[in-house]
């Protein structure tokens, strides 16, 4: 594994030195995401393997390159998971594609998101130095965040090579509850139940229909069924649900030709823009089918105190995720120089400009 | 009346230039320079590092923020900003050379959103009051930091502060939503949004924790959660503390998040039984509080499991909360814990080093053999379901060598924090009492990346300088927080 390392470094040194751009890939299952892929693909599955796992411990600690589902069927065989849910998009999605995407599903708001569970992280920066920050604890406030940086930053910052992350028990039981409500309403109703002690793990909404996924300790879940009342529906059925919403196969998303994500505060009425909408997280993700103008659903996200993605289909060239204002613009392309001088690593992936 | 301060360690001709600098948009009231004026803000909470400020800003607005730190930039003048100054790093040492800046004036809770379960602040606004305002709502916010009755949410962000709950309900980076924040240029920065997540990086995490060296935080909006029905603790005895320590990892293993998960060793529940009439059983060598929070029958069950396991790995006794005020009294002990300290021994060490939790008998062990090596007692407070230690290592300064053993002791102790894998400090932040050890802890081309993270936003390093990253020539020896009997400002807080 340590002549992997080796390579990889060699190989940032050399690109550095001819500007060379660098398109970092592990499994490729996230292709489409971002901005167009550019430079000479830099594949880093090779590094891959779980260095250290003790559920006791509640941390694992995996090379990049592992792939999503050793990961998942390596915790799932002691009982725990990762708090995030994470999409795969595909058969050979990698650790490192997960964190450097940042992409959660349904889980995400009510148990953590990708970098909340990121501990500790290692690196090659732009000069191909193997830097470590962060560790395989808990609680840990010395130094900047690095290790939480990387996550969503689409590998521009360097190339990530082993992460630790905080992982959790699986649910002892779960229950998917469904309901008849148009979006006002389900908006109303979900963001009611997350201010109550309910063991809430999902909620969707699409064309009428509500389903809210329950998870947790056996009695805390039978209570729950009991409050919100609704239409059980049965495990094997939610199970489908649930990974269809995740992985984006349910028709809506298999339907959609532009695919808009936006991410605003839960309350936020229902988008007034055309199309199909699909609502997860109480409210705060709204995907939306549309062909309307790239602003107007910019501004409708903007409005709702967040911000949009254009997710799959459209025109990539104006832009795929929400542009910053120049102040804040100005400090990430300067993050972005301090890891990686001669702008290699998946240039235009996060902002046209670096 | 404000008078040029008569300290031989300020440069009048600087400070002059800097008051008249402020005192063109500042109001007499927000500018303080007077020796006895500006002695208050001498130190935070980790008194035995002092430093008269040369000039102390007190602004009421955003606006007043915005342009002290334009004009501060245009002098190249230092600037430190302080929340309610309850660190225990020295974060908030004030500059000699240079303008504190206090945010004590920004109080108001701006607004409570119950719906969207969030809260706008100030960064004044106390740890507790957030919690206290949205209790009307069923909601409240869970860092909970034992400093909670006084410290402020802007210095819980610039911290990453956690608290007892941090297992099941995370820090302050896991509980926060959006920050406004002033760079040194003057630019606002608002980072993060009312969604879950943001565009671009996710400066957001990088601003937890970075203890002040990369903007100034003027606002906080924070994510509350509904108040959980019930709570009940267990109070877990064992004759070993090696034991204790393989029933943390067992609870965990058991697939169980306790709400809160803590131990304390003999001689701790021997020091503050006097003072809290907890009830806990002095003849153990270690006890385990152990939490569960939910709604009734979740507890119930989840209690049932944790006596189980607690049963299955040697405890000698377990009692359960029958009452809140069971519970509170199980809680007070550990809460009262550092004050104890203070009360048994005439000076103490604190030390904040997080390990993997397998490592916890090891540890323990090694400690109990350093403190038989030294000749000095040490109390073992743990945030033990987080792997986070409080060893107080007791002294008396006035006993020649009790200091510089204090001190090797306590170094040992760093570095075996590090050896299993762990950090130098879990909560209590670098600032500048642990500057050293982040060299034990981080290559010279990490502490780099530090560097340039820092310039990114400040290029001419002038926020909280020398603060939580070494300069590389500086990389020499460790680090230490010394606590001098009667020395620790706000010494009736609980600290955990």
């Amino acid at each position: 594994m340590h002549e992997i390392i080796e390579q990889l470094a060699s190989t940032i040194r050399e690109a550095a030195a001819q500007h060379t751009p660098l398109c970092i890939r592990g499994g490729g299952s996230k292709d489409f995401y971002g901005g167009p892929l550019r430079g000479e693909t830099l594949g880093v599955s090779a590094y891959h393997g779980i260095i250290d796992y003790e559920p006791s411990e509640l941390v694992m600690t995996a090379r990049a390159g592992t792939s999503l589902v050793e990961i998942e069927n390596t915790l799932r065989y002691k009982g725990q998971m990762l708090a995030f849910e994470p999409p795969h998009f595909g058969l050979h999605s990698t650790l490192g594609g997960c964190i450097a995407t940042g992409l959660a599903g349904p889980r995400r708001a009510y148990t953590a998101s990708v970098r909340d569970t990121v501990l500790g992280a290692r690196l090659l920066d732009g000069k191909g130095d193997d830097l470590r920050f962060g560790g395989q604890v808990m609680k840990n406030v010395a130094g900047f965040d690095v290790s939480r940086l990387l996550a969503g930053s689409m590998g521009t910052l360097g190339v990530i090579l082993e992460l630790s992350l905080k992982v959790l028990p699986l649910p002892v039981a779960e229950a998917t509850l469904r309901f008849e409500h148009a979006a006002a309403g389900a908006i109303a109703l979900m963001n009611e139940w997350a201010g109550q002690p309910l063991p809430l793990s999902a909620t969707a909404w699409h064309d009428g229909k509500l389903q809210v996924r329950l998870s947790g300790a056996a009695a805390a879940v039978s209570a729950a069924i009991k409050q919100l009342g609704g239409e059980r529906v049965d495990d094997n059925a939610a199970q489908r649900y649930w990974q269809d919403i995740r992985e984006q196969s349910a028709l809506f998303f298999t339907s959609a030709k532009t695919l808009w994500r936006l991410s605003v505060k839960s309350t936020t009425p229902p988008l007034n823009l055309p199309g199909a909408q699909l609502l997860e997280w109480n409210g705060a993700l709204r995907w939306l089918a549309t062909d309307a103008d790239a602003a107007a659903v910019r501004a409708a996200a903007q409005s709702g105190g967040g911000h949009a993605t254009l997710f799959r289909g459209g025109d990539k060239a104006l832009g795929v995720f929400h542009a910053l204002p120049p102040a804040l613009h100005a400090i990430e392309h300067k993050l972005k120089r301090a890891f990686d001088p001669a702008g290699i690593f998946n240039p235009g992936r996060l902002y046209p400009d670096f | 009346m404000n008078s040029v301060a008569d300290s031989p360690q300020i440069d009048f001709t600087r400070q002059r230039k800097v008051v008249d600098a402020l005192a063109a948009f500042l109001p007499e009231h927000a500018l303080l320079y007077a020796r006895e004026d500006v002695q208050p803000y001498e130190c935070d909470g980790l008194s035995a590092y002092r430093q008269m400020p040369m000039v102390v800003v007190l602004p009421d607005t955003e606006a007043q923020v915005q342009r002290i730190l334009q004009t501060c930039h245009a002098l190249r003048v230092p600037v430190v900003a302080r929340g309610a100054g309850t660190g225990l790093s020295g974060g908030a040492l004030p500059p000699g050379d240079g303008v504190l800046l206090s945010l004590a004036r920004f109080m108001r809770i701006l607004d409570i959103d119950a719906a969207a379960r969030s809260a706008r602040l100030q960064p004044g606004v106390r740890n507790l009051a957030i919690s206290e305002a949205a209790s009307p709502y069923g909601l409240y916010y869970a860092p909970d930091p034992s400093s909670q009755i006084a410290c402020s949410i802007g210095g819980n962000v610039a911290e990453n502060s956690g608290g007892m709950h941090c297992l099941k309900y995370g820090l302050t980076v896991h509980n926060i939503l959006k920050l406004r924040a002033y760079t040194i240029d003057g630019d606002l920065l608002e980072i993060g949004g009312d969604g879950l997540d943001s565009a671009g990086y996710d400066l957001l995490a990088l601003m937890t924790g970075s203890e002040g060296l990369l903007a100034v935080i003027t606002e906080v909006t924070v994510k509350l959660l509904p108040i959980p029905e019930r709570a009940q603790c267990i109070l877990a005895a064992f004759d070993d503390v090696g034991k204790a320590g393989q029933a943390v990892a067992n609870i965990i293993a058991a697939g169980i998040i306790p709400a809160g998960l803590e131990m304390m060793d003999k001689i701790t529940t021997g020091a503050v039984e006097p003072f809290v009439n907890a009830g806990y059983p002095l003849d153990a060598e270690a006890i385990l509080l152990c939490e569960s929070d939910g709604n009734d029958a979740e507890v119930a069950e989840e209690i049932e499991r944790m006596k189980a396991v607690m049963r299955a790995s040697g405890a000698t006794e377990v009692r359960v909360s029958s009452s809140e005020a069971e519970r509170y009294r199980f809680w007070a002990g550990r809460k009262a814990a550092f004050p104890a300290a203070g009360r048994v021994s005439p000076d103490y060490y604190c030390m904040d080093g997080t390990i993997p939790k397998r490592a916890l008998p090891r540890v323990l062990k090694a400690i109990t053999e350093l403190s038989v090596k030294y000749g000095l007692r040490c109390m073992n407070v743990f945030h033990a379901g987080d792997g986070n230690l409080h060893p107080l290592i007791l002294y008396d300064a006035n006993q020649p060598g009790e200091l510089q053993r204090t001190e090797q002791f306590g170094a040992e102790i760093l570095k075996l924090s590090i050896d299993v894998g762990g950090t130098i400090t879990g909560e209590h932040g670098v600032g500048v009492e642990k500057i050293d050890a982040m060299c034990m802890q981080f290559k010279p081309l990490e502490l780099a990346t530090f560097h340039a993270v820092k310039a990114a936003f400040d290029e001419h390093a002038l926020l909280n300088p020398g603060k939580a990253v070494p300069t590389l020539h500086r990389c020499a020896e460790f680090g230490r927080m010394h606590v001098h009997a009667g020395q620790q400002k706000f010494p009736d807080l609980p600290r955990f």
